[in-house]
């Protein structure tokens, strides 16, 4: 628990996030139009969407299944009976006047999620619901000097809305639970959880106490659209919550918009928010009800997700906790991970995998998918290590060629005669050349300057052009050097 | 008017098929009629090019024995439904200049089975009425009139226009919608048969909304027969309507057999309402008489929350009401008026766009489902409804249908009960409580009352039962001997 200090001695915030996630899935929650993102304006809107005269919404039984896997996914009850409403309230971005969402009776009840800290200890954090809704379109403000551009092309997508319990202690906390979440919603392929494009939004509830004292009064911020801006626009606000409290006022519970651009929290105009949204549930639609047999299906079906797979990695692999929070952190990872580990040595393949790919992926700007050294290759280079024909020093330079020319490591060895020598007479050899050379440093090494070991690996290793095994050529030049 | 015109719909069908007359021949003396009907003010948007159109089709399937269900048929359309190409204005201003790029399910099927289009015809703005009074482009006229009278009176609604239509022989059988009685009421002030059936049945997409769980679309038609025939066309399972049921449609031409012998027929004694007139009293009676004539079994049952379902329907569907009508803000279709501001915008259209009625259950239904309102008024709504509809499955365990009269009253003059809205809401007591629990109900024509206008009786059944419904609306039918005329019959000097 990390705790902020005021004037008045130590805080606490109480921390509760809603995450708006888009389903993945090819057409809308009610309509059969496409959810494909960057399309023109408005071409991607069916009368539903636009919600004409007479126009019915139809349930997508994908998004729904998408609904309950994320609710598997998180542990969570599912309802088998559960109500659309319809939220209403005038905007120019929402057609029908009103939003259909699940307000009573969730698709998803009560779950829970476990956060992984970055200094390997876990937090279990209360999911309190998700439901489905329908995305609003998009007010476009800056084509017209007095006038507002409408594309629907978002409206009638479907979100899951999935909201914590307040159980989140700070801002590190918060981003390590969206963090967790995308990564679950990733594993299911429930939502890609491209945060740039919108497909995740994440609302932050926040208050702050006297630790352990009585929940203090909480402002919601809405629309918050990256990690960084998650932790800014909360460590901001409850900075502004306690500089009020101290100051001897009070916090008004409100709805304020994060700004980027100041990395403040300013309230919305009170019009933004004065809505009774008189929800009701939507008569043009019947209860969902779930077949209990095709929930359990779904269970069955379930693919590991990151909680087991890091359990798994730890004990199949003997990898740390750490190293397998990060590899499981993204599913393509994990599974980069397995197939060049799949026997051949896990530590290495860890290591490599971690250290070098990620670096060099970390330097190109691309991520896991798209990387130019493939899973396969990466495996027959570390097997190339293992089996002593190239030193893990050779292997590095092996690896740059593989990111230049995409050729395998084997093509690369061959090409360039990198092939480790371990043919012991040939090591003696070169051995034999050097000290030769070199009586009076094996002199000063025999009077005890045992550094210069290090001397005479180099040259024999110079000699070799990097090729000879090491450790062949250490025992042999102990050998030697012992004379 | 022509003897065509004057043909029910089945009557019509059966001479097309047997090549009496064309299907440009019936149309053109419809469009005649239509023409002719305009002082009643029941077409809106008159389509005779497409009629002709249409008729000619069928009369080339016709030629070569390819003739479909509703071949050659010509409808009125109620402006509720979306019709591609063709103004849609829900009787509303607000919809002004409003071609849907799309058909209603409903309407497709009749096109799909051959019926022509006359045109749309006029009904309360956004079915929200009981006379057809409160549409943006006038009140429609009865074609019926008193005895020696010749005062307007209202056809009632909010299916109106269809019910004028209809009765002054100005379209062989019309669309309409049915929330509260919209249907069953103008069918029974227009001496008209008007099926409401059961929700779901029909599918309500592309049909403009105003209250979904109570909405229903239905037959207006001369006959029982008719009833059936359109039906038939109408009805059927629709994916796109999430609320459509999927379930066998059986042929309902067939279920009139005429045969009702040891059926058992329930009276709701909660019916008997203070101040009915004692004329509808005692039509009802002698309904239970030809009922019992036919060999069926009258058996009093109770509908305990009746007294409730005025109170329930008025709370539950303005509630859906003022959300399905935010979609009419200026934005994408209809009118606009423009404003300094987007809400200033939604003021002006919204202001200018709905009338006096629509804007008052737009109010109420916001004011019920507000914070603080909503568990005293829409919730409770919601609970007393399932025990309305609780009655009936329990009043269904000892009888197979209901009888009741259809409304409290003949249809009344124009200028009457206008001034409270409450007076006027009383005219959907006999009627709300099948929509509020999802019945079928149809209102068959069966007498005259003292001042010579139509009264009708209401037979309600099980859900997805309409083939019980229309039997015994047959027996009605054949019983009463209806044949009075209305004063005003399309083409009459």
């Amino acid at each position: 628990m990390s705790l902020i200090k005021g004037e008045t001695g130590d805080w606490e915030m109480v921390i509760g996030l809603e995450v708006h996630a888009q389903v993945s899935s090819q057409s809308k929650l009610f309509s059969g139009a496409s959810t494909a993102f960057g399309s023109e304006p408005n071409t991607q809107v069916s009368l539903v969407d636009a919600a004409f005269p007479g126009m019915l919404p139809v349930i997508n039984k994908l998004c729904v299944e998408q609904a309950v896997k994320t609710g598997l996914g998180l542990e969570a009850e599912i309802n088998l009976v559960s109500i659309f409403d319809r939220k209403n309230y005038f905007y120019a971005d929402l057609p029908a006047g009103y939003q259909i969402s699940q307000y009573t009776r969730p698709v998803v009840g009560k779950g829970r999620l476990v956060l992984d800290m970055p200094d390997g200890s876990s937090r279990e954090i209360g999911i309190t619901r998700l439901h489905l809704e329908q995305d609003a379109g998009k007010s476009l403000h800056d084509q017209h000097p007095t006038q507002t551009y409408i594309d629907l092309n978002r409206s009638g997508i479907a979100l899951m809305e999935i909201v914590s319990e307040p159980d989140i202690r700070s801002s590190e906390e918060a981003a390590a639970y969206v963090k967790k979440l995308r990564s679950i919603l990733r594993y299911l392929g429930t939502c890609d959880g491209n945060m740039e494009e919108g497909s995740m939004r994440c609302d932050c509830n926040v208050s702050v106490r006297k630790p352990g004292g009585p929940l203090g009064t909480r402002c919601e911020i809405k629309n918050v659209n990256s990690m960084r801006f998650v932790m800014q626009a909360i460590d901001y606000e409850a900075r502004r919550q306690i500089e009020v409290i101290e100051e001897g006022g009070t916090i008004k519970q409100e709805t304020r918009l994060f700004d980027s651009g100041r990395g403040i929290t300013r309230p919305m105009r009170s019009k933004e928010e004065a809505h009774d949204y008189r929800y009701f549930p939507d008569p043009d639609l019947l209860p969902l009800e779930l077949d209990g047999a095709w929930v359990q299906q779904l269970r069955s079906a379930m693919p590991e997700l990151p909680d087991a797979k890091k359990a798994r990695f730890v004990s199949q692999y003997a990898l740390s906790p750490y190293d397998a929070g990060v590899l499981v952190d993204e599913l393509a990872s994990a599974n980069y991970f397995e197939t060049v580990a799949k026997g051949r040595d896990a530590k290495l393949a860890c290591n490599w995998v971690m250290g070098d790919l990620f670096g060099a992926l970390n330097k190109l700007g691309v991520d896991i998918a798209n990387s130019p050294v493939k899973a396969e290759s990466l495996g027959e280079l570390i097997s190339l290590i293992s089996d002593n024909t190239i030193s893990g020093r050779i292997a590095k330079d092996v690896f740059a060629a593989m990111l230049d020319t995409g050729k395998n490591a084997g093509a690369i060895v061959e090409e360039q005669g990198l092939r480790q020598v371990t043919d012991t007479g040939a090591i003696e050899q070169a051995i034999d050349a050097i000290l030769a050379k070199e009586g009076e440093k094996i002199a000063e090494y025999r009077s005890g300057k045992d550094k210069l070991f290090g001397f005479f690996v180099g040259q024999v290793m110079k000699a070799t052009q990097g090729k000879a095994n090491p450790a062949l050529v250490n025992d042999l030049l102990k050998k030697k050097l012992a004379g | 008017m022509s003897a065509l015109t004057e043909l029910g719909l089945a009557e019509a069908r059966d001479g097309l098929r047997a090549k009496k007359f064309s299907a440009r021949e019936i149309t053109e003396d419809h469009i005649k009629a239509v023409e002719a009907a305009r002082p009643l003010n029941a077409y809106l948007c008159e389509t005779p090019e497409k009629a002709l159109a249409m008729a000619a089709a069928s009369d080339e399937r016709l030629a070569k024995g390819e003739g479909k269900p509703l071949d050659g048929l010509p409808l009125a359309i109620k402006d509720l439904f979306c019709t591609e190409g063709v103004p849609t204005t829900a009787g509303s201003k607000i919809l002004e200049g409003f071609k849907p790029p799309y058909e209603s399910t409903v309407t497709s099927q009749l096109w799909r089975d051959g019926a022509v289009m006359l045109g749309k015809v006029n009904l309360d703005e956004f079915a929200m009425g009981s006379a057809n009074i409160t549409s943006a482009y006038g009140h429609v006229e009865n074609p019926w009139r008193r005895k020696g009278d010749n005062h307007a009176l209202v056809p009632g609604g909010s299916s109106g226009g269809s019910a004028a239509a209809v009765a002054a022989r100005a379209a062989l059988a019309a669309t309409g919608t049915d929330t509260g009685g919209s249907i069953r009421q103008p069918a029974a002030f227009c001496g008209l048969v008007g099926l409401k059936p059961t929700y779901g049945r029909c599918s309500r997409w592309g049909v403009v909304a105003f209250a979904s769980s109570l909405d229903q679309a239905g037959p207006m038609t001369r006959s029982v027969r008719d009833a059936a025939v359109m039906l038939q066309s109408m009805a059927g399972y629709d994916p796109k309507d999430s609320t459509s049921a999927n379930v066998p449609l059986p042929n309902f031409e067939a279920a009139l057999t005429g045969d009702i012998r040891g059926m058992r027929i329930g009276i709701p004694r909660e019916y008997r309402i203070d101040g009915m007139p004692a004329e509808i009293e005692t039509l009802w009676e002698r309904g239970i008489e030809w009922l019992k004539a036919a060999g069926a079994t009258p058996v009093e049952v109770s509908l305990k929350m009746t007294e409730y379902a005025l109170p329930v329907y008025y709370i539950i569907a303005p509630a859906e009401a003022s959300s399905n009508l935010a979609r009419y803000d200026g934005e994408r279709f209809g009118k606009r008026v423009n404003g300094d501001t987007l809400d200033a915008m939604y003021e002006n259209t919204r202001a200018e766009g709905f009338g006096a009625e629509v804007r008052r259950r737009i109010l109420i239904g916001t004011y019920v489902l507000s914070a603080g309102y909503y568990d005293a008024y829409y919730l409770k709504a919601q609970k007393v409804r399932a025990l309305i509809a609780q009655d009936f499955d329990k009043a269904f365990e000892s009888c197979d249908a209901l009888l009741t009269p259809t409304a409290p009253s003949a249809a009344f003059g124009i200028g009457e009960k206008f001034d409270n809205p409450i007076q006027m809401y009383l005219n959907d007591v006999f009627t709300v409580t099948v929509n509020l629990a999802g019945l079928p109900g149809i209102s068959v024509p069966a007498g005259l009352s003292s001042e010579g206008l139509p009264l009708g009786l209401q037979v309600i059944g099980k859900a997805f039962d309409e083939e019980s419904v229309l039997r015994v609306g047959q027996v009605i039918e054949q019983a009463a001997q209806f044949t009075a005329k209305p004063a005003f019959i399309a083409g009459e000097a």
